[in-house]
């Protein structure tokens, strides 16, 4: 079957689609964007966390077919989600492009001298950025995951306490960071958001 | 506290901005919260395959037929593989002993052991092809534990065994026995006022790294394969599959891709030789990639045991002797089996002084699940049982826990059960004050004045099954001490090959070493360490490949030891050569060329006064230095294998941990409030993922004590629970504040004094939070994990 549907703001065909595909494997292998991972496909882990008309899903959990018509966002279009959300919104949110950073500079895979990379402008949003700057980042697999829902998090509750967080990533693991530091990226990306406001 | 969340901390040896001692980030960092950093499930090609690997359904049978046929008629495959198609005379692998078939022959020895390969165009396609394959099975006993598995008429798991180990095991379902004795253990029990004795269960726990088992094997023109993969040791992975291709190693050529996390179950070999089978028989790439239900059965797990500990002590706390004895479980394949005996009964006695000892650990062959390497690797299990020896022991006398410990705690100079003398700062009655003078999380933080109880808070959480009712608060406390690096006289070294050359105007360092990059942060070290030894700004991580010589294993606590002191050592080379070249063109300009101790800082060359003699760029101009050498730390010895003597360990690391619980306990539901850890690390290179190895392996500890287990039915030895559904890790409602006290008392012998981190975390979390739960309950608790019906009786 033929599916089209609005990824990260731009339409997206894939033809040839079996029925029993999930939204998963048709951004990762029909649509070149492996951003959202693969770590379980059983709807526990959250590593395939995208936005599906706003709401947080498993892409892994979503069948490809009932996604026809409908807005994707990914990891790969979060910071541009999170522009325009500035935009929208002026005054919320870390978008002003004053935190970020160039995407070219990680196409290099160099390490820059400490602290360099937060000081850049570019093109990450306030979570990506949050979330490299705590060490919230290991082996990086439930990142993308991770911050989709984050991102989510912050956008309905710009100031949330330890207990929101925890609750609202609770269907995302991690296995690497035991997840503090995943915390602290987030109460930074709110405080940040509450210093530029 | 501690060096926790302080970027810009202390920066020594170095005035070049971003070196060792600096919390720098990730240079991966960006590329992976962008979602663009590839992983090896995130390979594609042109014209690809995706591969399928069929697994038995059964635990241990004959293997009477296979039939193919249907499957290879199926529209979209293009290759069905079985044992037969093997085309090697070599058909098994192995990570020290070559016991596992590549599909079996013959006979399954394992539940979900690989029979037979499928590729097809569409993994579904592969999936379905896979299923109308038929084999019939002739089911035989089941193995599963030591009774049956040294019965005297038990089958043998592997016939005619001529491993190096097959000679000295007392029975061929053993994959390997050490002993250790030392002094006279029964003498010194006479002296025991105390003596204490109790058998410790160990569940199986998997490592669950997130990214799965996958890769992509591409046939190239000259007969060989390009092969992308996750793994932990690229040359240990190049060793096993090239005989098994027929192909001599330059033809297989092997490129990390990006890894999802590893925790010892990269360390056997996956799909790598099944996905290069595929693509030499096709002739088209070939895409592998496990789900997580394929992954429970794709990886080796950590051994479940049982351990039997005997201590003693004089009334006045003074440990006297021990006696114990550890079984381990290896399930159907040896994969790391003997190094995990080595370690477990080595580091049986724990961080403590006692002379004299009588220890016996094996590991057994089994139809179980084959276990082998996860993070602390059979120094875990024995932690978990002689903490709970020494909380005994305390409570039999009377002593303070912590107190107890200290009394008899190891420090340098203290001598092992094996002979060795611990020749490094051991701050283990340290760490223990340090970790019980860390304040306490208040008393019952689910309160809220006036309000409804917070259940977040509380056992059960969201499940909302209390609001403080029967709710009980214990603290307990524990400490462990791991080995870090390859022991037992296993040549443990590194290659790192460093580049330095002027590019755009600016000197500029590159890095190429074959580590694998598991997540652990290495490539951000070697940046860093690159920077203070040949100090510049701009250092270039080449990717790990096996163009470069080996690196040894990202396990064992070794990495940023061992290839870090590797990266080091060849610096110092290129920085001997560029003062060489420097020498030459400048020499004659400055007498201190000759005479001073020449650095190079901040892209110049400068004496160790200060004074400037030469910009880099132009020492160098159109010259590179590039120089690959080999790195070792002190060798090691093999342990006796009647004795266990030996000077068997290169370095030892420690820490401690103190939990709080709080516990339902008319549920049997457990809160852990907070793990606190202190642990010496020698000398932090970078403080930012020092906590975060710290706090991470807390968690896989803290997993283990209260829900991570896989179950395997005793009857059938199948595995009972392959998913995240049934199989839980700790989500971050579970996993409590973790603060971290970093103490850095160098070792000498080790680069830049550190010491290796991501273990010993793993050992004391387990045990801290059994002793929070015992002291909430006051029940014994002598298995892990800790389940409700364990608290409840029920």
């Amino acid at each position: 079957m033929r599916v089209n549907f609005t990824v990260n703001g731009r339409r997206h065909e894939a033809d040839d689609v079996w029925e029993g595909e999930s939204l998963l494997y048709v951004l990762r292998e029909r649509m070149g964007l492996p951003g959202s991972k693969n770590a379980c496909e059983q709807g526990e882990c959250g590593s395939c966390t995208v936005r599906l008309d706003g709401v947080p899903v498993c892409s892994c959990l979503v069948a490809a077919g009932q996604v026809e018509g409908r807005e994707v966002v990914t990891v790969e279009g979060l910071a541009d989600f999170a522009t325009h959300r500035a935009e929208q919104h002026p005054g919320s949110g870390c978008a002003s492009g004053a935190c970020g950073t160039a995407l070219d500079k990680a196409r290099r895979w160099e390490a820059g001298p400490s602290g360099e990379e937060s000081r850049e402008t570019g093109e990450l949003s306030p979570i990506q950025q949050a979330f490299i700057d705590a060490g919230a980042v290991q082996c990086g697999f439930c990142t993308p995951g991770l911050l989709v829902a984050a991102d989510e998090l912050l956008e309905r509750n710009p100031e949330p306490s330890d207990a929101d967080i925890r609750e609202a990533l609770s269907g995302n693991l991690c296995r690497c960071t035991g997840y503090e530091k995943i915390l602290d990226a987030v109460r930074l990306a709110a405080a940040r958001a509450e210093e530029t406001v | 506290m501690g060096v926790t969340g302080n970027p810009t901390s202390i920066n020594q040896g170095t005035r070049t901005k971003g070196g060792i001692g600096e919390s720098t980030l990730r240079p991966d960092g960006i590329l992976k919260v962008t979602g663009e950093f590839a992983y090896s499930s995130d390979m594609w090609h042109e014209d690809m395959l995706w591969g399928h690997t069929l697994r038995s359904t059964v635990a241990h049978a004959e293997i009477v037929s296979i039939d193919t046929s249907e499957a290879l008629a199926t529209s979209g495959v293009y290759a069905v593989l079985t044992y037969d198609d093997l085309p090697s005379t070599v058909k098994n692998y192995g990570l020290e002993i070559q016991d596992t078939p590549v599909l079996a022959h013959g006979k399954v020895r394992h539940h979900g052991e690989p029979v037979a390969l499928v590729a097809a165009d569409h993994p579904e396609t592969a999936r379905r092809a896979a299923a109308k394959i038929r084999i019939d099975y002739r089911e035989l006993p089941v193995i599963t534990d030591e009774a049956s598995a040294t019965a005297p008429d038990a089958i043998l798991v592997h016939e005619g065994r001529d491993d190096h180990h097959a000679e000295h095991v007392p029975h061929p379902n053993i994959v390997h026995r050490q002993p250790i004795v030392r002094g006279d253990a029964d003498a010194a029990a006479a002296r025991a006022d105390v003596v204490v004795s109790g058998e410790y269960v160990f569940g199986m726990q998997d490592q669950a790294f997130l990214g799965p088992e996958s890769g992509l094997a591409v046939p190239a023109e000259d007969g060989g394969v390009d092969l992308y993969v996750a793994t932990q040791w690229l040359h240990s992975d190049l060793r096993q599959i090239a005989p098994v291709l027929g192909l001599p190693e330059d033809k297989v050529r092997m490129t990390l891709s990006g890894v999802g996390g590893a925790f010892g179950g990269r360390e056997d070999l996956s799909m790598q030789i099944h996905a290069c089978l595929l693509a030499l028989r096709t002739g088209k790439p070939v895409k592998i990639v496990y789900n997580r239900f394929e992954s429970f059965f794709g990886h080796v797990h950590r051994h479940p045991a049982k351990l039997w500990y005997e201590h003693g002590a004089t009334r006045d706390g003074k440990l006297t002797h021990m006696k114990c004895r550890i079984v381990l479980d290896g399930g159907a394949y040896a994969s790391a089996s003997p190094a995990v005996v080595g370690n477990a009964s080595s580091l049986s006695v724990g961080p403590y002084v006692i002379d004299d000892v009588d220890i016996e650990a094996i590991a057994l062959y089994t139809n179980n699940p084959p276990c082998g390497a996860m993070r602390g690797f059979g120094a875990v299990q024995a932690c978990f049982a002689y903490e709970a020896q020494m909380d005994k022991l305390a409570a039999e006398l009377g002593m303070d826990p912590v107190e107890f410990r200290q009394l008899n705690a190891m420090e340098q100079g203290t001598l092992l059960p094996t002979g060795q003398v611990v020749d490094s700062p051991a701050p283990v009655a340290e760490l223990l004050r340090r970790v019980k003078a860390m304040p306490l999380p208040p008393e019952r933080q689910w309160e809220v004045a006036g309000e409804q109880a917070d259940v977040r808070a509380l056992p059960g959480g969201l499940s909302n099954t209390t609001h403080g009712e029967g709710v009980v608060r214990g603290i307990g406390y524990a400490v462990g001490l791991k080995n870090v690096g390859f022991s037992e006289g296993f040549d443990d070294y590194s290659t790192a090959r460093v580049r330095m050359e002027v590019v755009a105007g600016e000197p500029v360092a590159t890095v190429h070493t074959a580590m694998a990059e598991v997540g652990q942060g290495g490539v951000t070290v070697h940046a860093q360490i690159a920077r203070t030894e040949l100090g510049v700004s701009q250092v270039t991580i080449h990717p790990a490949d096996t163009q470069v010589g080996s690196a040894g294993s990202t396990s064992a606590s070794r990495q940023t030891y061992v290839t870090g002191g590797a990266v080091k050592h060849s610096c110092e080379a290129v920085r001997e050569k560029v003062l060489e070249i420097g020498r030459r063109k400048f020499g004659t300009y400055h007498p201190a060329w000759a005479t001073a101790e020449l650095l190079l800082e901040g892209g110049k060359v400068v004496t160790d006064g200060g004074e400037v003699l030469a910009d880099l760029v132009d020492v160098l101009e159109d010259e590179a230095v590039d120089i690959e050498l080999e790195w070792r730390h002190r060798p090691t010895e093999a342990f006796d294998l009647r004795t266990g003597q030996g000077n068997g360990h290169v370095q030892y690391s420690f820490a401690a941990h103190r939990a709080v619980v709080e516990v339902d306990t008319e549920l049997g539901l457990v809160k852990v409030v907070e793990l606190a850890c202190a642990q010496d690390v020698g000398k932090a290179l970078n403080p930012l993922s020092v906590v975060g190895q710290i706090q991470g392996g807390t968690t896989q500890g803290l997993g283990v004590a209260v829900m991570e287990e896989i179950i395997v039915d005793p009857k059938t030895a199948k595995v009972r629970n392959p998913s995240f559904t049934d199989y839980l890790i700790p989500t971050i409602l579970d996993t409590p504040t973790v603060p971290v006290d970093v103490l850095e008392l160098a070792d000498d012998h080790a680069p830049y004094g550190l010491r290796g981190v991501g273990e010993a975390p793993t050992l004391s979390s387990t045990p801290a939070v059994l002793a929070a739960i015992r002291n909430a309950t006051g029940l014994e608790l002598n298995r892990t994990p800790v389940r409700p019906e364990h608290l409840t009786g029920t």
